[in-house]
């Protein structure tokens, strides 16, 4: 039995790298700093170790063989989950490129609130250090951060030294939005953060109107979806006084119709406030399911996000037309390659296309995929990348473990090469 | 396996050849001696009448790290109008302004370019800066890492620790960056930023700590001179794009007081506040400047006209010019108490008074300086213009007819405050081939690299000669490199991957003992965590690591 420290997570999305994981044969159980989202994706036990075709046991070449041969027979494949690290996610475009896949990571249907504000009129972002050492107000939009992250208000904002901060407790925090769901957010000296709760489908009102009071626009309502508009004033006001305001949100938890104008609303705010002789930052959330990874890579591979398409031969971005739902619903796909070496719970969609799953081990299935791949976890059976929700920080995955499972870059590029052989 | 390269006129500085006919002959991927008499040649390529150069080295050029993937993603609508396709020997990807990784080594290659090095690595981000280089092929790469700002480097100063001190800090960041030189941006200014400060003269202290950019950049250039890094300290100075910068330009000069230093893409920072728009040209007070102190070296980052982006660690300065985003969408990130960065969307235009007198005053600053082996050819890529346009600035260099042409379509009162129309100079091929391969590679420290004398690396382009310079640099004949041939008649033919060149400046041990507790303090991540390993660039066969050697002092 032995025992790692010092283990980076690529799970929480934060970039903890303080668990302390013991090892056992193939069981791990993490020990030091864990929490409800990583310590359960640690010690998530192996089952599948050989790859499945049709749900009979074959090697990786056979299992590669096939999947290649349904990737060649069809006119549209369609790669989802895309929740790997930084060399799998190489290898999953080096195979969309060859086979004129529609690549899609599962989480893009959140991000895309992010991306559209983004490539429309930009932002002012900031990252998790910076926080820690400088933030004296934190905004939380719309989203229950501890559950989204456990660790955050312990590392980012409660930690006991900051750099520019004489005493970390002082600090605010608002929750306008959704209320959070325990205690993280109330300082080490009991200090609650303020709630100003509503709907989250009215948030696009709430914001509209907390801009226009930044900008000192006069509002004539007195509320604003249950929030009166001296609350939101309150808020304003914070924002301006605060040396360095942080405004967080997660666009998974944005889940209204265009909720990308919401995120457009708060990055021009928060830019505004720049213009008003202080500093403040915005800190979208993610990083879950190597979503950052996936577009971070596809991003320097085609220099777009990942919603892509290479049936052409040379990849379109369109964060619209190619969606999985929709494609999948619409008959324009006709073979569905999954790749999430992550998380076991997280199967692909329900569908009568071929479906080739590189997944991790332990995943199960209610309709058994015409191939199964089970692979390692980046960060617990092979070393790796993968990027923190920042989007700054690549953190270093280690190998814990000696399990024999492939990568899933290992996986795919043998599907990959497969496939180049097959068609020469 | 012995290759012959029979009868091209050779343009190699740094073996002192200039435009004699000869042969050359690989083996092993190196430049070798004529064999013997006799010996069996494998291959034979006809040069006659070809020009023959060591492949172009760029020393300044972002292709890798968080803020150009930023730009890329900012604009899809570029990418749109330059789709590039997949074929059996390449990958597909994007081109123009920021093009894809894939793209960026191909389209390079085929302009005769084997190396590029990315001058803004961010130490906390230098792993993105290398598994992006890790995924350009063909080109050798490297980085400078990014200090100035950080508040490790300011911490250490407003304690009045000594020059050992923070020279064994330097070296143990470009160990734990892999990077071959460093960098300072806006020296203080990016953190100064996040104090609210929105300008930084000089001699202007920062709120926090006190420091000035005089100082910063002081013992930066002192540690990279007493650590033997080859490469001098490289410089984006202060108050880049601001009318009457010319005179903080200067003064950067005086003030290092002879020590090595590189002043990056100068044409940014040399302007004064003549005329009736209050913009004018410094460029003849900076190439006196550079003339008179042969200390000091520069890349001019030029611009040239269209669409571009740019990408630049200087948040500060990039905020403040926010203004001029076109289209109007712009970033800017304050980075884990390391850095920063801002990405601008820009068009130069011909017909912008501006933008017209700063092509000017880049060529000016080309035509001005005397010593081609202290100035650099670069565009700043993608902030002055994307890479791509160097065989059109190669011939701007070359050609003066050509240049006074393009000169009277400007904006006419920007013509009106140019000498250019009167300089004659026109660079040679051998002035052409000392700023983009010996000079280069001197300049960085790059052994057996940048000559064509036997013992370097076969690196080797063979254009055909053409009165039309820009024809001629935009489509070589052959692009050899490590000597495998890996483009003909302009197109890529084969495909491999470079070498990621470091150095390793010695550091005390100890100094991990401070860095430790701060890690641990005041960071996001563990000290160990943040080393990037020799596996990480190696790993999967694709890169390798080439370590070259200090300059004993
Ligand atoms: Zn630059």
């Amino acid at each position: 039995m032995t025992e790692i420290i010092e283990v980076p997570s690529p799970f929480c999305g934060i970039g903890t790298d303080d668990l302390a994981v013991q090892i056992d044969g193939l069981s791990l159980k993490v020990t030091a700093n864990g929490c409800a989202v990583n310590t359960p994706a640690f010690e998530q036990p192996i089952t599948d170790t050989a790859p499945r075709v049709a749900g009979k046991i074959v090697s990786l070449q056979e299992a590669a063989a096939k999947a290649a041969e349904l990737l060649q027979s069809a006119l549209q494949p369609f790669i989802g989950g895309c929740a790997t690290d930084v060399n799998g996610m190489r290898a999953l475009l080096a195979l969309a490129d060859r086979s004129g896949a529609v690549v899609e990571n599962m989480n893009f249907p959140a991000a895309r609130n992010n991306f559209l504000a983004l490539q429309d009129s930009g932002w002012m972002n900031t990252t998790l250090a910076e926080v820690k050492n400088r933030c004296d107000l934190l905004l939380v939009v719309g989203t229950d951060l501890e559950v989204f992250a456990p660790r955050f208000f312990e590392r980012y904002l409660w930690n006991a030294e900051s750099m520019f901060l004489d005493d970390t407790s002082k600090r605010s925090v608002i929750y306008l939005g959704k209320a959070p769901s325990g205690n993280a957010s109330t300082s080490p000296t009991g200090a609650k953060a303020q709630v100003f709760e509503c709907a989250s489908e009215d948030l696009p009102e709430v914001i509209a109107v907390l801009r226009a009071l930044v900008k000192g626009r006069p509002i004539h309502a007195q509320s604003v979806a249950g929030i009166a508009v001296s609350d939101l004033q309150s808020i304003a006001d914070a924002l301006k006084q605060a040396t360095y305001g942080v405004v967080t949100w997660g666009a998974a938890a944005l889940n209204f119709s265009q909720a990308e104008l919401t995120v457009q609303t708060l990055s021009e705010m928060v830019k505004d406030i720049n213009d008003m002789n202080t500093r403040c930052s915005g800190l979208p959330l993610a990083g879950k399911e190597g979503d950052q990874t996936a577009n971070q890579v596809c991003g320097w591979t085609t220099g777009y996000p990942a919603r892509t398409r290479f049936s052409k031969g040379y990849p379109e971005y369109d964060p619209y037309l190619n969606d999985s739902r929709v494609m999948l619903n619409n008959g324009e796909a006709d073979v569905l390659v999954w790749v999430n070496a992550f998380n076991v719970n997280s199967v692909p969609p329900e569908t009568s296309l071929p479906t080739i799953v590189v997944g991790r081990s332990g995943m199960t299935f209610s309709q058994e995929p015409a191939v199964f791949i089970p692979v390692g976890t980046p960060g617990i059976d092979h070393a790796g990348h993968a990027y923190r929700m920042d989007n700054v920080v690549a953190i270093r995955l280690k190998k814990l473990r000696e399990s024999g499972l492939p990568s899933t870059a290992d996986a795919l590029s043998a599907i990959e090469q497969a496939l180049k052989e097959g068609s020469v | 396996m012995i290759i012959k390269l029979s009868g091209g006129k050779v343009y190699d500085p740094a073996g002192g050849i200039d435009g004699k006919q000869q042969d050359l002959y690989i083996r092993d991927g190196r430049i070798v001696d004529a064999p013997e008499p006799g010996a069996k040649i494998d291959r034979e390529y006809d040069l006659k009448g070809k020009v023959v150069m060591s492949g172009a080295i760029d020393m300044h050029t972002h292709i890798g790290g968080g803020k150009g993937n930023i730009a890329r993603i900012l604009l899809p609508e570029d990418h749109r109008m330059d789709p590039v396709h997949r074929t059996d020997l390449t990958r597909s990807g994007c081109g123009h302004a920021m093009p894809s990784t894939f793209v960026t080594g191909y389209r390079y290659a085929e302009m005769g370019y084997t190396a590029g090095f990315e001058p803004a690595v961010l130490p906390i981000n230098a792993r993105q800066a290398h598994m992006e280089m890790g995924d350009i092929p063909i080109l050798d790469k490297g980085g400078y890492v990014m200090l100035g700002s950080d508040d490790y480097l300011l911490r250490m100063l407003t304690a009045k620790k000594d020059q050992q001190a923070i020279n064994d800090y330097v070296a143990w960041t470009m160990q734990a960056a892999k990077a071959i030189g460093v960098k300072v941006v806006n020296p203080g200014g990016i953190n100064a930023f996040k104090f609210n400060q929105r300008k930084l003269d000089l001699d202007e202290q920062n709120s926090h700590y006190g420091v000035t950019p005089r100082e910063i950049l002081q013992v930066l250039a002192t540690a990279v001179k007493q650590l033997g890094v080859s490469h001098p300290l490289h410089v984006h100075g202060c108050n880049l794009g601001v009318p009457g910068n010319v005179n903080t330009t200067l003064d950067t000069i005086q003030g290092i007081g002879g020590l090595p230093m590189h002043l990056t893409h100068i044409q940014f920072h040399s302007y004064g506040t003549e005329g009736d728009f209050k913009f004018s040209s410094g460029a003849a007070q900076i190439a006196e400047a550079v003339n008179r102190n042969k200390n000091i070296t520069i890349d001019v980052g030029q611009i040239l006209f269209g669409q571009t982006v740019t990408a630049s660690g200087d948040s500060m300065r990039q905020h403040a010019n926010c203004k001029h985003a076109s289209p109007n969408k712009w970033v800017t990130m304050d980075i884990e108490c390391d850095a920063g960065c801002g990405v601008v969307p820009f068009k130069y235009k011909d017909q912008n008074f501006v933008n017209a007198l700063q092509w000017a005053i880049g060529l000016e600053t080309f035509l001005l300086v005397d010593d081609p082996w202290r100035i650099f050819l670069t565009t700043d890529h993608p902030n002055g213009a994307p890479f791509t346009s160097y065989p059109h600035l190669i011939r701007l260099l070359m050609d003066k007819t050509f240049r006074n042409e393009v000169l009277s379509t400007l904006h006419p009162e920007a013509q009106k405050m140019t000498t250019l129309a009167s300089i004659d100079r026109e660079y040679t091929l051998q002035e052409i081939a000392i700023m983009t391969r010996a000079g280069a590679a001197k300049l960085i420290g790059l052994k057996d690299r940048g000559g064509l004398t036997p013992g370097n690396w076969a690196d080797i382009t063979v254009y055909t000669d053409n009165a039309d310079r820009q024809k001629m640099f935009e489509k070589p004949d052959y692009v050899f490199k490590d000597g495998e041939v890996v483009v003909i008649d302009g197109k890529v033919v084969h495909t491999k991957w470079g070498t990621t060149h470091i150095v390793k400046p010695d550091f005390d041990a100890s100094v991990e003992k401070g860095l430790k507790d701060y890690f641990d303090r005041y960071l996001t991540m563990k000290l160990g965590n943040f080393k990037i390993g020799d596996d990480e660039i190696i790993e999967n066969g694709r890169g390798s690591l080439t370590v070259h050697p200090l300059v004993p002092n």
